[in-house]
């Protein structure tokens, strides 16, 4: 008997492979530790645009394979092992963490696979070391903060001090603002990262220095910790604050519940908004506030992008993920409806896009959210695609 | 040099040491008396942190939080000690390694289960949420509640250990186990109050950086590692080596966090002091145990009769 149900599942298998093949997605971002808030954005933001596609590519079923770095670069590593060699996946996207994404990228790579970043653009991966099969479907680290140097600029500040965390991406935010900014640095401290939650040194120091900003990057929950003691320390009001993906969906909640009004008005540069204006954002935002009663973070936005990114590319093969060169050339014309409207892949595989101005404010409804304000870079491509030998 | 930074800084490493007091002084407690070694005091501080967090959520107010942390924390504490601590004396302290390292995990994971990942933001009541000036400085007025908070507490755990009826047999637990013992001494009980101490003591130091820094899972084992560190520094199992030692190591990394890239300035091009400055300064408390190590190997205040 059980031998026969056995027979029968393995021809029913055979008969039903052809017709529904699975494009295995594998996915990996921090589902545990304190900062797992941003992966849990990510994964719902991945699950919606499933839910759009109506869970298919053309006749294949989607399947995403979730791996949890646990927001350590072995951890990560060790995760994109198992999905590259365990799982078999085709594909391999997510990475919110330059250090992770630095680890685990020549796996996915020696193994001749796709791998797209949803997140982490570090310097190397964009330059010199720039691969054929790695794409990121977000942004160069510098992109942003030299938006952020050229905001500062237009709004006169003329001596700037800046904090940030002494890591990868870190250091590329604080070289990305240096690059534009065209005042006087007085001061900069790189911190432990990520232990370090005391910032009373720095604050002290910042203070003493009177420049005429500060410039800050602390993703995840360690931004709120920092905006909360900039406010303790009497900074606030002083000393205008400017940061790079440090206020978001998800530290804003927190915020507005927390009833510090102090941080409505602040300034920062993004590629992407929940009020850009296009269809495909519309749609995105529309439902993820319907689905998860909470505005999309960029974390989100980007995980969205990259699956319909995919979608596209595996779309133009028909489904055959053997064919690398047809989804490369896929992949590299980009020919999708982004989240962030029109924008063009560079030679080096990483956007040229527009960067924007936002600015926390307070919606229709009373929630804390950001509103996009003028494009501060247009078509910008990072500096270190020159560095990079693919044309 | 500028003396408002100087003595702001110093006031910022003073602050950190009384954090580092609260958590080194039930670890010596608890290692210098008891002989335990408890990687599992970092949990205490988280516990704590959430604990004292949540009851500060549910009543909305910050004082009823520390008040009611600290029946808490005596109750958490005592039956950890019970249930799990108590088998592990006789045994070496690689196996109290172990087992606490596996306390550890177990709490993190209990603490997931509870309050999920995300963490606890506690605010702080408005009247201790602003800056004071003090003169020509303005500092936050909270850090200056934790600096009074922990001198208090640190002149309690004096006249607790050195006048008291409980402190007494705490010293004479510590110095002979069997005699004391054999003098009538309730050992057993004795160690589960000494150890709920701690973990109140670990628990008050997690609450009330909590308005400064958000309890996190984990939070515990990086003030852990430091709170090793300043037992080492000041001799293990002596209160008074753990205040000193804890003040010195918080200015120390303070100072150094704060003026060791401006001192290497002086002589090093900016690129390679900007990158040795962090490097340098998280490493200053290590070089300075590994110095102290070196030429007072039981620590710079042993206890009387130790070593």
């Amino acid at each position: 008997m059980l031998k026969k149900m056995l027979g029968t599942a393995a021809a029913l298998t055979l008969l039903a492979s052809p017709a529904a093949a699975d494009i295995k997605i594998g996915f990996v971002t921090t589902l545990t530790t304190p900062v797992a808030v941003i992966g849990k954005d990510m994964r719902d933001a991945v699950e919606l645009a499933v839910e759009h596609l109506g869970g298919k590519i053309g006749d294949d079923d989607i399947e995403i394979v979730y791996a949890d770095d646990e927001f350590n670069s072995q951890k990560g590593k060790q995760a994109t092992e198992r999905l590259v060699l365990r799982d078999n996946v085709d594909i391999v996207t997510g990475y919110i963490w330059s250090n992770v994404l630095l680890a685990s990228a020549p796996v996915v790579l020696n193994a001749d696979k796709i791998l797209i970043s949803a997140n982490a653009g570090p310097s190397p991966l964009a330059g010199a070391q720039c691969n054929a099969n790695f794409f990121n479907i977000a942004w160069q680290n510098d992109q942003t903060p030299m938006a952020l140097g050229e905001l500062l600029n237009q709004q006169g500040v003329k001596s700037l001090y800046l904090v940030a965390p002494n890591y990868a991406a870190g250091q590329n935010m604080v070289a990305g603002v240096e690059r534009t900014f065209k005042g006087k640095v007085v001061g900069k401290d790189m911190t432990v990262w990520p232990s370090q939650r005391d910032w009373s040194a720095e604050l002290s120091k910042v203070k003493a220095a009177k420049p005429d900003g500060v410039f800050t990057f602390y993703p995840g929950p360690a931004g709120p910790a920092f905006i909360k003691q900039y406010q303790q320390a009497g900074l606030e009001g002083q000393v205008p604050l400017y940061s790079v993906y440090t206020l978001d969906s998800i530290s804003l909640p927190l915020f507005q519940k927390a009833g510090m009004e102090t941080v409505l008005g602040t300034k920062m540069t993004q590629f992407w908004a929940p009020d850009l204006d296009n269809a495909a954002n519309k749609k995105f935002v529309g439902d993820f506030r319907k689905k998860y009663g909470r505005y999309p973070s960029f974390y989100a936005a980007q995980s969205y992008d990259a699956i319909n990114y995919i979608a596209s590319a595996v779309a133009a093969v028909d489904g055959d993920m053997n064919d690398t060169d047809g989804l490369r050339a896929a992949l590299k014309k980009a020919d999708f409806d982004s989240v962030r409207g029109k924008f063009t892949m560079g030679n080096n595989h990483f956007p040229i896009q527009n960067f924007y101005e936002r600015t926390v404010v307070k919606d229709a409804d009373g929630n804390w959210t950001t509103a996009v304000g003028k494009a501060v870079l247009t078509n910008h491509q990072d500096p270190y695609a020159s560095q990079c030998k693919m044309k | 040099m500028d003396y408002v930074l100087l003595t702001e800084q110093f006031l910022n490493g003073f602050q950190l040491g009384i954090i580092l007091f609260l958590m080194a002084a039930g670890l010596t407690l608890v290692f210098g008396i008891m002989d335990l070694v408890n990687l599992a005091h970092g949990s205490m501080f988280m516990i704590g942190a959430f604990v004292g967090g949540t009851i500060t959520l549910v009543t909305g107010s910050f004082i009823v939080g520390v008040v009611l942390m600290i029946p808490a924390m005596l109750i958490i504490g005592i039956i950890v000690e019970m249930t799990t601590l108590r088998t592990l004396y006789p045994r070496d302290h690689l196996d109290h390694v172990l087992a606490t390292f596996g306390l550890i995990l177990f709490f993190n994971e209990a603490t997931r289960l509870v309050w999920g990942p995300e963490g606890l933001v506690v605010p702080l009541p408005d009247f201790l949420d602003g800056t004071v000036a003090l003169g020509a400085i303005t500092y936050p007025v909270y850090r200056i509640v934790i600096i009074a908070v922990g001198l208090l507490v640190a002149l309690g755990l004096y006249i607790l250990v050195s006048r008291t009826r409980i402190g007494m047999l705490i010293r004479a637990g510590a110095s002979n186990r069997t005699m004391a013992g054999a003098l009538g001494v309730n050992i057993p009980l004795l160690f589960s109050i000494v150890f709920g101490i701690g973990a109140v003591l670990a628990g008050l130091a997690g609450l009330i950086i909590t308005p400064i820094t958000a309890a996190q899972i984990g939070m515990g084992e990086d003030v852990l590692i430091l709170a090793f560190v300043v037992i080492v520094i000041g001799g293990i199992g002596s209160i008074r080596g753990a205040f000193i030692a804890s003040i010195v190591t918080g200015v120390i990394d303070t100072m150094g966090r704060s003026f060791l890239d401006v001192f290497l300035l002086l002589f090093l091009p900016e690129n390679a002091a900007e990158s040795a400055g962090p490097a340098l300064s998280s490493m200053m408390i290590y070089i300075l145990m590994a110095a102290i190590l070196f030429f007072r190997p039981q620590g710079l205040f042993p206890p009387k009769g130790a070593g």
